[in-house]
């Protein structure tokens, strides 16, 4: 028998492919051949370490050093030393990495052990096997819910489990479903939001590549749930790498019998398709989302209806966040009580935070809900570059609100957010340093709006127009202080009238900015 | 992996390319909901969106031509006007942006003596803006055709440039 005794595990993301990950691979594959080590030591494709901008990253199995930065050059040496001879090549190794891999035994430096649901087998399995998947729990679930409870029993444990909607709004999932359920309709539609357009947001492109088995298994239990007989993963059409691997992940299901009809022996058939976006921010609305799917122009629809009652092509339609249906086989394999054991009170679970802009260590990190700013950005993001100071933060992409210092100490979670007037939307955190001018970033945001306004309603259309010409002049100087009024009034006028969230949520980012750096802009403004 | 070659027209005429696309969009014929991948599929072939090609996909899939040009122009993805052989994509979004992604811009306009939305004499390449391409850890970012590059630095622009012939 062959014996494997350490395993090397190569991060495979759209950001180590650009750094070379696959001439890494081979060199490595390469070198391990000639000193005679490929049957002692396997090297594996894995989605993302989570990780990012920091080269070449692996990790070597049993001893869980990550390794960042590798370069071809650099293979000899590490197959020499640390495989061959056994000695850490020290000069390689990733020091900050424990942090993040939160969930393997080295923990040095951590608060305490944080758990990880949603990532779990994200950098750890190769997430074009699916019999990697089904070796780490994969389609346990999924089996425990055709087996052994009825569709209403798997809606009430995923609303016993407190789950709220990971998309940005923070619906309970549960409720979602219960509505769902009860909505009559011969056909029903289960559809994955992988629309994923949230400025500074990739968690979800992570999830896709790293483990898209979980998304598939998450949707088959939502479409046995639900009673839905066709799932659709609405996918950015920029993210081909994400395409790739979940096409692939359904062909395997398919071939397992997973996917089709009659699942695993019993009365219930589902089969998953993936469609392509074109570029249009405002599709990430779900009923835009609906209209795009359909062939149509992303305009968002009336509400109601809700897509619950009718949504593609009238019938009724379940609409989830990636990671939302990523959290759903674990609940259902361990329990609503188990779920509820992570995170707070009135918000269960963790949630995957995507940390960017001045931190020493950006990247993708999950962690319990309830988690203070201060912890995210100084434990996990590694603090602030360069030692400067901390200046504010924008959270939940540019839909989200803008923070100063003295927030640093709120507990990060979907309800607690809101009695403060901001929003922990899709999770990203973009730090910024004392040197940034806010003014200036603002305007970035609202640039964005007005790009990514759809036109279907005047309020939004006119509104981020207006935006930006005021932005604009302050930014050049020539603003007046009335202006920051002006916008504050155009934003709520958009807030009260707009058709969809796009322009609902303008004034966010807006109101925060002002609150939280208001003598910043009234410095500039005469 | 299908072939994602942004254009082919530099090889072979238009012409002989509408034969393919007929090919390419047989399964969708009367089927109005999968206009968005056909247009992909077509966009894919000629590099963009000729007005005959939009016909084609018209009468196949059974959609006024009104509907079709109103859904290329709804999306940023699909352009009406012949692309460069390469597409280069800065993102603007916040992340790169704070990150200098608005210089990695410039530096780009001004190295290919080309605006936003232009495309270089030679058509060898042409300059986008995207709002966020999921890549923010590395920001700035920029795509050139399918490739991501990260952390940008405007010294390092035409090294990378030069790679696309």
């Amino acid at each position: 028998m062959n014996i494997v005794r350490n395993h090397i595990l190569i991060s495979i993301d759209a950001g180590t492919l650009m750094a070379g990950a696959r001439a890494v691979e081979d060199a490595l594959i390469k070198e391990l051949t000639k000193y005679g080590l490929d049957k002692e030591v396997s090297v594996l494709e894995t989605g993302s370490l989570g990780i990012t901008g920091r080269g070449v990253v692996l990790v070597v199995y049993p001893e869980g050093i990550y390794y960042a930065d590798v370069t071809i050059k650099d293979v000899p040496e590490l197959v020499e030393e640390h495989l061959l001879k056994g000695r850490p090549l020290k000069r390689l190794i990733l020091t900050e990495a424990p942090k993040r891999t939160i969930i393997t035994k080295e923990k040095t430096g951590l608060l305490k052990e944080q758990p990880r649901i949603v990532l779990k087998n994200c950098g750890f399995i190769n997430p074009e096997n699916i019999d990697e998947y089904i070796a780490a729990g994969g389609y346990e679930a999924i089996a425990k819910a055709l087996q052994t409870m009825t569709p209403e029993d798997v809606v009430n444990e995923v609303k016993e489990s407190g789950l709220l909607g990971r998309g940005g709004a923070g619906f309970p999932t549960g409720l979602k479903w219960e509505f769902a359920i009860k909505t009559p309709g011969d056909e029903k539609f289960v559809i994955c939001n992988a629309d994923e357009g949230e400025p500074g947001t990739f968690k979800d492109r992570l999830i896709l590549e790293g483990d898209p088995h979980k998304l598939l298994e998450g949707m088959l239990i939502a479409g046995y749930a639900i009673r839905a007989t066709t799932g659709f993963v609405y996918i950015r059409g920029e993210y081909s790498l994400s395409i790739e691997r979940i096409e692939k992940a359904i062909s395997d299901a398919r071939s397992y019998g997973l996917l089709g009809k009659n699942i695993l022996e019993s009365n219930f058939s589902f089969d998953i398709f993936v469609k392509k976006g074109a570029g249009a921010y405002v599709c990430g609305e779900e009923t835009a989302l609906i209209e795009s799917l359909e062939g149509k122009r992303g305009h968002p629809r009336n509400k109601p209806p809700f897509p619950i009652n009718a949504g593609l092509w009238g019938k009724p339609t379940l609409v989830n966040n990636v990671e939302t249906l990523a959290n759903v086989p674990e609940i259902i394999r361990n329990g609503a009580a188990w779920y509820k054991g992570y995170g707070t009170e009135k918000c269960s679970g963790t949630k995957v935070y995507t940390i960017l802009g001045h931190v020493a260590t950006p990247g993708l990190i999950e962690t319990e809900m309830g988690t203070t700013l201060k912890d995210i950005i100084f434990e996990y993001g590694g603090g602030i570059r360069e030692g400067k100071a901390f200046k504010g933060a924008l959270i939940g992409g540019a839909a989200g609100a803008f923070i100063g210092p003295e927030m640093l100490d709120v507990k990060m979670d979907f309800i607690n957010l809101r009695e403060y007037a901001a929003a922990l939307g899709s999770g990203a955190i973009l730090v910024m340093n004392e040197d940034t001018d806010m003014v200036d970033m603002l305007k970035s945001v609202l640039h964005f709006f007005k790009h990514e306004s759809c036109g279907h309603c005047a309020p939004c259309r006119l509104g981020t127009a207006k935006l930006v010409d005021i932005i604009d002049e302050i930014a050049a100087l020539k603003g007046k202080k009335e202006d920051l009024e002006r916008m504050v009034e155009i934003t709520q006028a958009m807030k009260n009238a707009s058709f969809c969230p796009l322009g609902q949520s303008v004034s966010l980012p807006v109101s925060s900015a002002l609150k939280y750096f208001r003598d910043e802009f009234m410095a500039r403004v005469s | 992996m299908t072939s994602e070659h942004p254009c082919q027209c530099a090889q072979v005429s238009e012409e002989e390319l509408y034969p393919r696309l007929e090919e390419m969009i047989e399964q969708h014929k009367g089927k109005p909901t999968e206009l968005i991948m056909a247009l992909h599929k077509a966009q894919n072939l000629f590099g963009y969106l000729p007005k005959k090609a939009q016909e084609i996909i018209s009468e196949r899939l059974n959609v006024p031509i009104s509907t079709v040009c109103g859904v290329i122009s709804f999306y940023s993805f699909f352009s009406t006007v012949p692309k460069g052989r390469h597409s280069i994509k800065v993102c603007l979004g916040t992340a790169c942006y704070v990150r200098g992604g608005q210089q990695t811009l410039e530096k780009v306009e001004k190295e290919l003596n080309t605006k936003v939305g232009g495309t270089t004499d030679d058509r060898r390449f042409s300059v986008d803006v995207v709002r966020c391409i999921g890549a923010c850890g590395l920001a700035p970012a920029m795509l050139v055709d399918n490739d991501v590059y990260g952390r940008v630095k405007s010294t390092k622009i035409m090294e990378i440039l030069n790679k696309y012939e």
